[in-house]
């Protein structure tokens, strides 16, 4: 590892230290073996299949909510006047913002040159997807009967000759999710080809060989096919980038634009995308812990790796605290007497424990990330990333429910609390997103190989080899 | 002189500095039909290889301009000329509220170009091809690197070319079949 100056030399960002993103005593072979022995070892280990059968156990709970919605209509869930918009949304922007790191990582990073992206990425940009899945349930299935909603939602010539109301942003929702949900898949499959055709040539058993091997579509590592592959991929770090600022900016939108209290503020676009990149390093930090620890690749996602995350958190929490106090200085200063009574409601009304906690959660907690030895402690860090990731729940709490359950007249003032079908859907999407992770990692390399073979040292030869 | 079935020789190198070196040297020795194979991306290899820029961000860039003319004509087509309504007393060509959905259509053709183009320039699927005959072949996805010069160039003559690989350091050199 001593002679690693060659790549530092050709970083642009500050000197690269591979050392520190890579064990030491790594090279092209070692990495393959470490990455595809994962997923191609015959014997699955027993951890695994008791992770599987848990959350493939809670993803009965969406199944469940399901069913009942389905069948007796969506008035099993919560949401009613003045509380029209529950769990569903709720927890359509939670996934949705937790999908966001995702994207961040595998395509801003990617732009600004950050060399200890590569392990992370892979796994970061399959919880994008799963998060988007996740999300994607709620708008779909508040419908209530979502056989009918592609005409509400999809601008498609249908018989009645109606066609949605591109002036709202429920509209721009679906073209941005939509848009999303296909842009992450492609960027993570493109990621994923290389690694695909080196799963072909390792697999033993010829059905997988196969299956790989179609998936692989015939990569063969040919210099003229990278060169290519390259452009692509950073034309889509490109696209991805302004694809994943627009798409939180669309959901705020989705308040933004709405003349309620606590929603309407020119605040919101930033705020959201902020809050979503934190919520989405909690997430990653949450799956990258065990990961890490159960498949003993502590020397790929490496304690730089953590402390990194640990650091994104920390800025993107302060950005997000920043929020919070511009609410509260907003409603102040606007003299607006409806905002006064918002922010005052939040904190001392009938939901006043809703507002400290997320506080707590998001504000307080995340500022003990200052200390070198919090942020570089690994139970630590798990502990932080589940906390924040309960703050951020908390945080569209309060948004949506706390900002609609006292309306312009008292006379319209309301309660709002989820049902039993509320938490089983949010629940059984818990168990449909870690259910996905697990066999994502059974399946496909959960760090991409070809990216950590490009930051081994001597990977780029020197030019002047005459 | 070449033999029939033949697809060309291959060399295969256990550094990258040794591909490197070697594909230059067959580039300056005036071989044109040569490919390089090697586990993840070289930028060194692409220069020694002389590939120009690629033609996709043209491509890319073709995509999203018809992007962001479908998606803003499918909103003045539909809200303003096939089913005019009045919404809250805005005007039929809302320009601020259509910019956010042709933006996404914009982002969305120019990534489905992006990665279509990619595909199609480098001519994938491609479930058949000769050099995956190269027994050792399977190791050009995990730490070995590939030269391979074309049975098709002009100057190639099976035992001279041999030899000449040979002599860029090469571990081995071994007939492709076709």
């Amino acid at each position: 590892m001593a002679e690693s100056p060659d790549i530092a030399k050709d970083a642009t960002s500050p000197p690269a230290t591979p050392d520190l993103l890579v064990g030491p005593g790594h090279d092209f072979a070692t990495v393959t073996a470490k990455i595809s022995s994962i997923v191609l070892q015959r014997r699955t280990p027993w951890g695994w299949w008791v992770g599987f059968a848990v959350s493939f156990g809670l993803l009965q709970l969406l199944l469940f909510a399901i069913v009942n919605l389905l069948f007796r209509g969506i008035g099993v869930w919560g949401p009613n006047i003045p509380v029209g918009w529950g769990f569903d949304i709720l927890n359509f922007v939670w996934w949705i913002g937790i999908g966001h790191a995702g994207t961040l990582i595998s395509a801003i990073l990617l732009l600004l040159r950050q060399p200890w992206r590569t392990s992370i990425n892979r796994f970061a940009e399959a919880m994008t997807l799963f998060a988007v899945a996740c999300a994607a349930f709620y708008p779909v299935f508040h419908t209530g009967r979502p056989w009918l909603a592609v005409y509400w939602l999809m601008p498609y010539p249908n018989t009645m000759g109606l066609w949605p109301n591109f002036r709202s942003p429920i509209i721009w929702d679906v073209f941005a999710v939509t848009t999303y949900a296909t842009v992450s898949f492609m960027f993570w499959f493109v990621g994923l080809i290389p690694d695909l055709a080196t799963l072909r040539d390792r697999a033993r058993s010829k059905p997988w060989k196969i299956l790989y091997g179609t998936l692989a579509m015939g990569w063969r590592g040919s210099a003229r096919h990278w060169h290519n592959y390259d452009t692509a991929y950073v034309l889509l770090a490109g696209l991805a980038t302004p694809l994943v600022i627009s798409v939180h900016t669309v959901v705020s939108f989705d308040f933004a634009v709405g003349m309620v209290p606590g929603w309407h503020a020119t605040i919101f676009p930033p705020y959201f995308v902020a809050g979503a990149i934190y919520a989405g390093f909690a997430m990653v930090l949450t799956i990258s812990i065990p990961l890490r620890k159960f498949y003993g690749l502590e020397d790929f996602i490496t304690m730089k790796h953590l402390e990194n995350m640990a650091k994104v958190m920390l800025a993107t929490g302060l950005i997000v605290a920043y929020g919070y106090m511009m609410e509260a200085f907003m409603a102040w200063y606007s003299a607006n007497p409806y905002e006064r009574f918002m922010i005052w409601n939040r904190m001392t009304g009938p939901y006043w424990y809703m507002y400290w906690a997320l506080i707590f959660c998001n504000v307080i907690a995340p500022n003990t990330l200052w200390i070198k030895n919090l942020r570089t402690s690994v139970p630590y860090l798990f502990l932080i990333s589940l906390v924040v990731s309960v703050g951020m729940w908390l945080e569209r709490y309060v948004i949506i429910v706390v900002s609609l359950h006292r309306d312009f007249l008292p006379s319209s003032w309301g309660m709002y609390s989820g049902t039993l079908y509320d938490w089983s859907a949010f629940i059984g999407t818990l168990g449909l997103f870690v259910t996905l992770l697990f066999l994502f990692v059974r399946f496909l390399p959960a760090i991409s190989i070809f990216e950590m073979r490009t930051i081994l040292p001597g990977a780029e030869p020197e030019e002047d080899k005459r | 002189m070449t033999k029939p079935g033949l697809y060309g020789l291959m060399a295969e190198f256990s550094e990258p500095a040794g591909l490197v070196t070697a594909t230059r040297k067959v580039r300056e020795a005036g071989y044109r039909k040569v490919d390089a194979f090697s586990p993840y991306p070289m930028e060194a290899l692409s220069e020694a290889l002389g590939l120009h820029h690629s033609r996709l961000p043209l491509l890319v860039l073709i995509g999203g301009v018809t992007g962001l003319i479908a998606g803003y004509g499918l909103e003045y087509w539909a809200a303003v000329i096939e089913y005019p309504m009045n919404v809250g007393g805005r005007p039929f060509h809302s320009v601020p509220s259509f910019i956010p959905p042709a933006f996404e259509t914009t982002i969305l053709f120019a990534a489905l170009t992006a990665v279509l183009g990619m595909l199609a320039l480098n001519g994938l699927p491609e479930p058949y091809h000769p050099v995956f005959n190269v027994p050792t072949f399977a190791l050009a996805t995990k730490d070995r690197f590939f030269l391979c010069i074309e049975a098709g160039d002009p100057k190639f003559d099976l035992d001279r070319t041999w030899s000449f690989m040979m002599s860029l350091g090469a571990r081995v050199v071994c007939e492709v079949e076709q």
